[in-house]
């Protein structure tokens, strides 16, 4: 029977042969956790009476949410992590490096693998056509100890990206529609498996962008196909001898399929407090923005990090608004430097912050004031999510973000970009 | 259940039993209602970060951005009766952990998000899915995990709960993932 990319993946890593709904233990090629969940997957290992880890190479330790750390509680489970990864001769990537997911694609991810992590946004990986999903640290304790994992082999949704993207439109901007149209669980225990002319053209930044926000529909996974735009991105990343072809077998037969035309997509936005409150820009009042994020696992990324400085170059941020951008990771940062987007950026007003995921997680770097608004690139935006239950939060696009930042409110992009 | 597949419900539902033989528990205590959407933001917040190598001091935050009196009203066995999609969000281990630190019984959902589902097991604590539109905030229940039946004292009424996927009852039947794993020294699902 015609397989879907989750069921030829999930298959592979198995001693048989797979379909949607057989629950089956499989391999693991990477196995993650970072310092929100990793000193309970330390005690959890360690509970079992483990040690050590399966593949120490494989086995990867992220400190990133609170980098560097804000308070003495969070530094001593950055120690618990920092010697436990010694010890068991694990990958460690402490601060500085940059949040975990952009760093499995840029150093470690390769098409047609098995990984998992101990955080939801670990389905970014699936743009690079692996099955990767987060789950929780005891089930990554047991990765970790076994390189192993047991999962229900999900069903999957073809959503089918058609048309033309217009100008001021961007991935941020489909995933959101996508999310708007098919709920925050729209997709729960499923893998979503992107297609279409779009999904075929967009460069690989941009699928890590849709990938990410999958689980924000509830999905396990979010799969591309990998092409010759999956090989080049791995040639520059000096690994492309990784590379192989990821796509579903001729004929496969979808849980659903969803078609989307992208020309009728504008810039959107999701509404306090979730992510399915979408609308599009044009359609609202003036939202007054007290702070705007630019950066996150979502949309901290070279090219929107050059998108926004495109806008703001010769502009200042309004007053009264704090602009904030977080470059995703040290490679994008050397970049940004070296193509002077960080100089546009500081110039512009913004307040520039090492990569890591301080903001988006409420940990410090940006936490906001009971009552103000914050317009972030990041992928949620539940009540309290960036560390205070009293502000409202609103995500976008890169580009929306920064017009935003200059007017003061929130703004469509196209004024500027058309 | 979502994670069930169809064709393995009737296997299910016999290995139930063999769950029940070893957990004839029959909880009891009065629900407290939430809507749909509770996020892990709102189970454990953000903003306590800090406290997740100690949860029973971040228990002392559970929901407080929902319900602020929520932990000082719970008692030990009371429930969480909430609606579609509860947990949706962050991969933290620590909600359902803290769930369970302040003393809930069950959590009783119409839907789970999935990686809190899978959390809520291997952690130990029941999460059930069953038409909570017939609890309200206040009802005293009784859940015969056994039987499957969610009994709605207060209101009159008997309510099924849908049964856990067979891997997740031998998961259950060994005490939690980590009990599994060193008892059979590796998977044995």
């Amino acid at each position: 029977m015609p397989k879907t990319i989750a069921e030829k993946i999930l298959s592979e890593h198995s001693d048989r042969d797979l379909c949607a709904g057989d629950i089956a233990v499989v391999d693991v090629d990477l196995v993650m956790a970072q310092d929100g969940t990793g000193p309970l997957a330390i005690s959890q290992l360690k509970k079992m009476g483990f040690e050590n880890v399966a593949s120490p190479r494989k086995s990867i330790f992220f400190i990133d949410h609170a980098a560097p750390s804000p308070r003495k509680e969070l530094s001593d489970s950055h120690k618990i992590i920092r010697e436990f990864a010694v010890s068991a001769r694990a990958v460690l990537s402490d601060i500085g490096e940059g949040v975990c997911h952009q760093l499995l694609v840029e150093n470690y991810v390769c098409p047609g693998n098995v990984v998992i992590g101990a955080d939801s946004h670990t389905c970014t990986s699936g743009a690079l056509g692996a099955f990767a999903t987060g789950m929780g640290s005891t089930d990554i304790a047991v990765g970790f100890a076994l390189a192993k994992t047991w999962l229900m082999v999900p069903q999957t949704i073809k959503v089918n990206f058609n048309g033309k993207i217009n100008k001021g439109v961007f991935a941020k901007d489909l995933i959101i529609y996508l999310i708007g149209k098919i709920t925050a669980d729209g997709a729960s225990y499923k893998a979503l498996e992107f297609g279409g002319e779009v999904s075929k053209s967009l460069e690989m930044e941009e699928r890590f962008t849709i990938s990410n926000m999958a689980v924000e529909a509830g999905a396990k996974t979010g799969l591309f196909s990998t092409d010759d735009i999956t090989k080049n991105y791995l040639e520059k990343q000096g690994r492309a001898s990784c590379f192989r072809k990821i796509y579903p077998d001729e004929g496969t037969i979808y849980e659903s399929e969803i078609d989307i035309d992208c020309s009728k997509i504008e810039p959107m936005i999701s509404m306090p407090h979730t992510v399915d409150n979408t609308v599009s820009v044009s359609k609202i009042d003036r939202i007054k923005v007290d702070q705007v994020l630019i950066g996150t696992c979502t949309n901290g990324r070279l090219s929107d990090l050059k998108i926004a400085s495109e806008i703001l170059k010769g502009r200042k941020v309004a007053k009264g608004v704090r602009l904030i951008a977080v470059p995703v990771s040290k490679s994008v940062y050397l970049d940004a430097i070296k193509e002077g987007i960080i100089e546009i950026l500081i110039e512009s007003g913004a307040v520039v912050v090492n990569p890591g995921c301080g903001p988006c997680v409420g940990v410090h770097e940006g936490i906001l004031a009971d009552g103000e608004v914050c317009l972030s690139t990041q992928n949620r935006n539940f009540k309290g999510r960036m560390g205070n239950p009293e502000a409202l939060l609103y995500l976008s696009s890169p580009a929306t973000a920064a017009w935003s930042a200059v007017r003061g409110y929130i703004a469509d992009p196209r004024e500027v970009l058309s | 259940m979502n994670e069930v597949n169809h064709k393995n419900k009737i296997k299910h539902e016999a290995n139930s039993e063999n769950l029940n033989s070893k957990k004839s528990q029959v909880l009891c205590g009065r629900a407290f209602k939430f809507g749909d959407g509770i996020s892990t933001d709102l189970i454990a917040p953000g903003r306590y970060f800090h406290l997740r190598s100690n949860l029973t001091e971040l228990a002392k935050h559970l929901l407080e951005d929902a319900e602020p009196e929520f932990t000082k009203k719970v008692k030990k066995g009371d429930f969480i009766v909430a609606g579609k999609n509860f947990g949706l969000g962050s991969s933290r281990e620590h909600a359902p952990a803290i769930i369970k630190i302040a003393g809930v019984g069950a959590v009783l959902a119409k839907s789970f998000a999935r990686i809190f589902f899978r959390n809520s097991i291997n952690v130990g604590l029941p999460a059930l899915i069953c038409d909570t539109d017939k609890i309200n905030s206040g009802d005293e229940l009784e859940v015969d995990l056994r039987k499957g039946i969610v009994k709605n004292i207060t209101q009159n009424i008997e309510l099924n709960f849908n049964p856990l996927p067979e891997v997740m009852i031998k998961i259950l039947n060994d005490g939690g993932l980590v009990e599994h794993i060193i008892k059979n020294k590796g998977f044995n699902l």
